[in-house]
């Protein structure tokens, strides 16, 4: 009895201690597992109550819906991860956009215009990064004047909308490429390059430790010999050229410049990057988990659209959801803290 | 002299002084102060008049500032609780009535208060990262306003309710009496009592605070307590204003001008020593620089760009760089100066 019994209750340790070792080596991926099982969550029970929510349809909508969105956040992701913060990409992705629209329409073309956005958006970024980096402004403030400065811009640009008629900007937005049911438009792959780069920088390049070791003590990093200072600019440089290239998407998907568009996107962006499970204060965290945080988010607005109900209890729900992951975040942080 | 200059309040004030002297010489009716019918009128006291919900807001932004938190919401509160104040008095029977528009009041302070406890129990008694903390309802806030007014913007017309946003009490407009009502009480409570003190302790350092029995938890829960009681004031006000609950558009940004408000005043974002009477300058500041804006012919809309480069200046002021190479360069000054005198007198002799 003893004998048979013993066997089993040593596979249960083994499973139980192989499970506690994994949570303790994996800590920092526990809330983008989290993210990811609410994502499927959501997918499950939005089928069940529907009917017809996973269809290739809706699936490839959401992709096209949030192509934006996904590129503004891998940029907020690096920025998150060196510990800061910008609340100037919105902003930038309207300057950009207007900027684009109005080149276009003064016969400027698209092989011309499409750069200018993404430099556009780079120099804003630039700026914010020496002001937090050389001059020592907390990010908060640096990307706040970032995020006046471009929104101010993107109206002395123009204060209405203009249209876009460029064949090759509305070729990103309008073309489908089709696999039977399901199709992917030029600004998705564009948003999934963006992720598909960002992941592999992050995670197998010398830039990208530094990103994650300067989110974790810049204090250390800089012991440590590394280049604090340029690290941390890039960052900022980066999440800037992601918001011009998030303006290409916008501008494209949306067929016009609009100095009102993406106020408050800064926001969702942030709130996408903390879902989908990267600490705010820096040095954990991962690009796919940006990626779901943004899926996380358009699956509740198509949800919510299914339902009819009003676009009222999006900003609602987003905001229930947010508080949840901060608080499985505290709860993982004191955790891993109490370990050590 | 010296004194006067290193005084934290020196250059705040300067500026705000610069401000209205170019304002003044521009256009000299800028100061004039004319009086109808025994009310005030004039450029100044509408910016008076104006600045009384960014005052409301920026004293509460201070306060939670000073404990080194930030709170992201005001707009959102502001957002509710005007939505709130005007749907009581939209579908009660009689909006005319001074018990409706009282009721009004009190309920859309109190909801603003909730709101305001939330976010203490999330910094406070959570632990939350307060900028993340207060995001949460300043996401959410909006939507609640939007469900509140159900979508629409309500208009209501009611005269004791327009009062508190344009009416006149002994010549002056009823909004400056509220701004004034609350920095008096702000100051009295954190100057005349310990508790200001104990604000900046906890902001300078909350654990030795805590060491040294400090309830740094109650403060800190306080300071989110009162800036979303003052934000829902606002809230009362900016709709009283312009007699309509937009979900979306009240209180847009006010979080961030409040901020600025702040930090022209010369309290450091990093917590710990505030000053009251610096951010009642800013907000001046700030207003007279809107009106200044507006009377330049730039549009509304267009403004941000002239605030981004006042930020700009402002923080770069403030750097501890730009002191550093200030420094340098009034010391090679005053050397080279040195030098040059000892150099002539030798030539003399």
């Amino acid at each position: 009895m003893t004998t048979t019994a013993q066997p089993q209750t040593g596979r249960a340790e083994g499973l139980a201690s192989r499970y506690s070792t994994f949570m303790s080596r994996h800590a920092s991926l526990m809330p983008t597992f989290a993210a990811l099982a609410i994502l499927i969550l959501l997918f499950v029970g939005a089928q069940i109550y529907f009917g017809n929510f996973i269809t290739p349809r809706n699936l490839s909508a959401l992709l096209l819906d949030n192509s934006y969105l996904l590129i503004l956040a891998v940029g907020m992701t690096f920025v998150i991860l060196t510990g800061g913060i910008d609340l100037s990409v919105g902003s930038v992705m309207a300057f950009t956009g207007i900027l684009c629209a109005r080149l276009l329409s003064e016969g400027f073309p698209a092989i011309v215009t499409i750069p200018v956005m993404i430099i556009g958006g780079g120099a804003v970024g630039l700026m914010v990064g020496v002001l937090v980096q050389y001059f020592e402004v907390q990010p908060f403030i640096a990307s706040l004047a970032g995020l006046f400065l471009a929104r101010g811009l993107a109206f002395v640009v123009s204060l209405e909308s203009i249209k876009v008629e460029d064949p090759i900007v509305l070729w990103f937005g309008s073309t489908r490429f089709r696999l039977g049911e399901w199709y992917i438009s030029p600004t998705g792959i564009l948003a999934l390059l963006v992720v598909a780069i960002a992941a592999i920088v992050l995670q197998w390049t010398r830039f990208g430790r530094t990103i994650y070791a300067v989110g974790g003590s810049e204090q250390s990093a800089r012991l440590m010999g590394l280049h604090v200072a340029r690290t941390k600019i890039i960052a900022y440089v980066i999440s800037g050229v992601c918001a011009g290239l998030a303006g290409l998407a916008l501008t494209a998907y949306s067929g016009a410049g609009y100095p009102l568009y993406g106020v408050g996107t800064e926001l969702d962006a942030i709130a996408a990057v903390v879902i989908g499970g990267t600490l705010l204060t820096g040095g954990r965290g991962y690009v796919l988990g940006s990626l779901v945080g943004v899926l996380v988010y358009g699956a509740i607005q198509t949800v919510i659209s299914f339902m009819g109900a009003e676009q009222s209890w999006t900003r609602i729900i987003i905001g229930i959801l947010l508080l949840v992951f901060i608080v499985v975040q505290r709860v993982i942080v004191a955790r891993s803290d109490r370990r050590r | 002299m010296r004194k006067l200059i290193t005084h934290r309040l020196f250059w705040p004030i300067a500026a705000l002084v610069a401000l209205i002297a170019l304002n003044a010489i521009v256009r000299p009716q800028f100061i004039s102060i004319t009086v109808r019918d025994g009310e005030l009128y004039g450029a100044l006291i509408d910016i008076l008049r104006n600045s009384a919900p960014l005052m409301l807001v920026a004293l509460g932004m201070t306060i939670v500032i000073a404990t080194r938190g930030i709170d992201l919401s005001v707009g959102a509160i502001m957002a509710v609780s005007g939505a709130v104040a005007l749907t009581i008095i939209d579908t009660s029977g009689d909006p005319e009535a001074l018990g409706t528009v009282a009721i009004a009041l009190v309920v859309g302070i109190l909801v603003a208060l909730v709101l305001g406890v939330w976010n203490g129990f999330l910094v406070a008694v959570l632990g939350i990262q307060p900028i993340i903390a207060t995001l949460v309802l300043m996401l959410a806030g909006r939507g609640m306003a939007l469900l509140i007014t159900e979508g629409f913007i309500t208009t209501v017309t009611s005269a004791p309710y327009k009062f508190i946003a344009t009416g006149y009490v002994i010549g002056l407009p009823f909004a400056l009496f509220i701004s004034v009502a609350a920095i008096v009480v702000i100051a009295l409570i954190e100057r005349r009592t310990a508790l200001g003190v104990l604000t900046e302790a906890v902001g300078i350092n909350p654990e030795a605070s805590r060491l040294a029995g400090v309830r740094s938890r109650g403060i800190v829960f306080g300071a989110y307590v009162t800036s979303g009681l003052l934000a829902g004031m606002a809230g009362i006000l900016y709709s009283s204003n312009i007699m309509a609950a937009d979900a979306n558009a009240t209180g847009l940004y006010i979080e961030l001008y409040a901020i600025l408000a702040v930090v022209l005043g010369g309290t450091s974002l990093m917590g710990g020593k505030f000053t009251i009477a610096g951010t009642v300058v800013g907000v001046f500041t700030i207003q007279t620089l809107r009106s200044t804006i507006l009377f330049l012919g730039v549009p509304s809309a267009q403004a941000p760009v002239v605030f981004a480069a006042v930020v700009i200046i402002v923080v770069l002021v403030q750097s501890p760089r730009v002191h550093r190479a200030a420094r340098k360069v009034i010391h090679s000054m005053r050397t080279s100066g040195r030098t040059g005198t000892t150099t002539r007198t030798e030539t003399a002799s």
